[in-house]
């Protein structure tokens, strides 16, 4: 076992020769503890705020990129499958924690380009989240469907929450972030139901439930405050929203009217409920099956207008400061953007980046766009005032971008 | 030049029924296994082993007779996120996927 093998230097210096005890230790490392340690290698010396990572799907591997100079750092590999994948960061910006359809919890070092721990802790996982205080990392999972929560630094697992149905089936579970109060909030796909857990005690984690949210959530977020967990229905029509300031309320339908008795089309890719899209009181949200962006008022929860739009929305961004939001959209239109100006609720700006985007992260405080081009093997950075394209950066099957400003938002 | 080929000949002679159902071209194969691994990928998996969607293997499959997953690939599972690909894709598109989805082409 080499360290090439999980690492690869771009556009930098040479590799870090080892000597053979550095070597001898490393292959003890490896064999002995289960754990790929790469101490040795060459790391920089710097801050991580304008890091982040770009997952290559297809070769189970990431790209650790440089926002300022738009540029790629290091290439992780060994990550497993990472057809769907996504990431968080530790608070001190310095790890990534990503989470594979395989099952497989990786934990990368930005500085070091280096694995830096990875367990295979379920058969088919969706996505993870980690807690308010840094110190818990949890992951959903489809097989077997449950939440399992692990230790931040040592990724030993400390708790394990089954998403067993009142009949003892378990659900896939959708939708997981963490939320104030050191709790994660998640949802049962076959079940419909949310679930909060409250982590404080890792050993005795205190689970609350609401059932009958509606058919089949797909995906739910989180309000930046913190406040509102919302879950999209596939099953039916509107959105399942629980006020986590006041959760004995319950879970209430909002939206629950929109499209009412029209026909929907084909969805070839479920929409993603990621970030938050919102700019004053309103709230821009993909509807599924259709060629429009909702727009909601979050005061009312009523609807507050439809955005036609190039074809059925995937991600639904506000760039920071919710001046505009961003849409890419599903197959078989997944060559453009668009961009939706807030203020008029018009799309201002339609653009081909090329075919199969997938994915768009906007630096920390929103001056450039990173957009996955999968089908071109790139990522292209765009100007977000101008729309100009700034730079393009070889990246084999991108998909999600991730960012460390993400480090410091709940929800993300 | 290609009706002259001894290996299409023994192909077409030895696959009569498939022969005679217009077999995608290698083209068309190459778009659709990569139809297969990208956008059916991301419910099913880019390795098949199933997401939102279940499993593709051929040992998930093989229980199911063709003309049900053809079906199920050109008019979708009402009441279940799988959408109808009839458009965009042809009868033959669809036979030859699942005749490579149970020989687990591609894997």
């Amino acid at each position: 076992m080499k360290l090439s093998e999980n690492k690869q230097v771009i556009g930098g210096r040479p590799p870090f020769l080892l000597g053979p005890f550095a070597l001898f230790s490393l292959l003890f490392l490896v064999y002995f503890s289960g754990v790929y340690h790469a101490a040795n290698a060459e790391c920089l010396m710097r801050g991580t705020g304008d890091l982040g990572i770009v997952i290559e799907r297809a070769s189970g591997s990431v790209q650790v990129v440089d926002t300022t100079a738009r540029s790629s750092l290091f290439r992780v590999g060994g990550l497993g499958d990472l057809s769907h994948a996504s990431a968080v960061f530790s608070r001190d910006a310095r790890y990534a924690y990503i989470f594979g359809r395989d099952g497989g919890l990786s934990k990368i070092d930005l500085l070091c380009g280096s694995l830096e721990q990875r367990v295979v802790q379920a058969g088919n996982s969706i996505g993870g989240a980690i807690s308010q205080d840094g110190s818990l990392v949890a992951v959903s999972n489809y097989t077997p469907g449950g939440v399992k929560v692990f230790d931040a630094e040592s990724l030993a697992q400390v708790a394990d929450l089954p998403a067993a149905d009142t009949d003892g089936r378990l659900s896939k579970v959708v939708g997981l972030v963490d939320a104030p109060g050191q709790r994660f909030v998640y949802t049962l796909y076959d079940a419909g139901e949310i679930r909060s857990v409250d982590m404080n005690d890792p050993e005795k984690p205190e689970v609350q439930r609401f059932r009958d949210i509606g058919r089949l959530p797909y995906d739910a977020l989180i309000t930046p405050d913190g406040r509102y967990y919302i879950a999209g229905l596939f099953g039916e029509d509107g959105l399942a929203m629980l006020d986590l300031w006041q959760p004995q309320q319950g879970v209430r339908r909002i939206l629950d009217n929109y499209g009412k008795g029209e026909e929907k089309l084909p969805v070839y890719k479920m929409p993603h409920l990621e970030g938050w899209a919102m700019a004053g009181r309103q709230v821009f949200l993909p509807a599924v099956g259709r060629h429009e962006v909702l727009v909601v008022d979050s005061d009312s929860w009523k609807e507050a207008g439809r955005i036609a739009v190039h074809g059925q929305p995937v991600f639904v961004v506000a760039q920071p400061g919710g001046r505009r939001v961003w849409v890419n959209f599903a197959h078989p239109l997944n060559d453009t953007v668009q961009v939706i100006d807030t203020l008029s609720l018009q799309v201002v700006h339609t653009f081909k980046p090329g075919k199969g985007v997938l994915h768009m992260e906007f630096s920390p405080r929103g001056e450039a766009v990173w957009i996955s081009v999968r089908d071109a093997d790139a990522v292209q950075v765009y100007d977000t005032t101008s729309f100009m394209q700034l730079a393009e950066l070889p990246v084999e099957k991108p998909s999600g971008i991730f960012f460390t400003s993400r480090a410091h938002r709940t929800g993300l | 030049m290609l009706k002259h080929s001894p290996a299409l000949l023994a192909l077409i002679i030895s696959c009569p029924v498939i022969a005679m159902a217009e077999v995608p071209d290698a083209e068309r194969q190459a778009q659709l296994l990569y139809l297969l691994k990208h956008d059916c990928g991301s419910c099913h998996g880019m390795t098949r082993k199933g997401g939102l969607g279940p499993a593709l293997l051929p040992e998930n499959l093989h229980d199911f007779p063709v003309e049900f997953l053809v079906t199920t690939i050109l008019d979708g599972r009402p009441g279940t996120p799988m959408p109808p690909w009839r458009g965009e894709l042809s009868d033959a598109d669809a036979q030859w996927l699942v005749e490579a989805l149970n020989r687990g082409e591609g894997l």
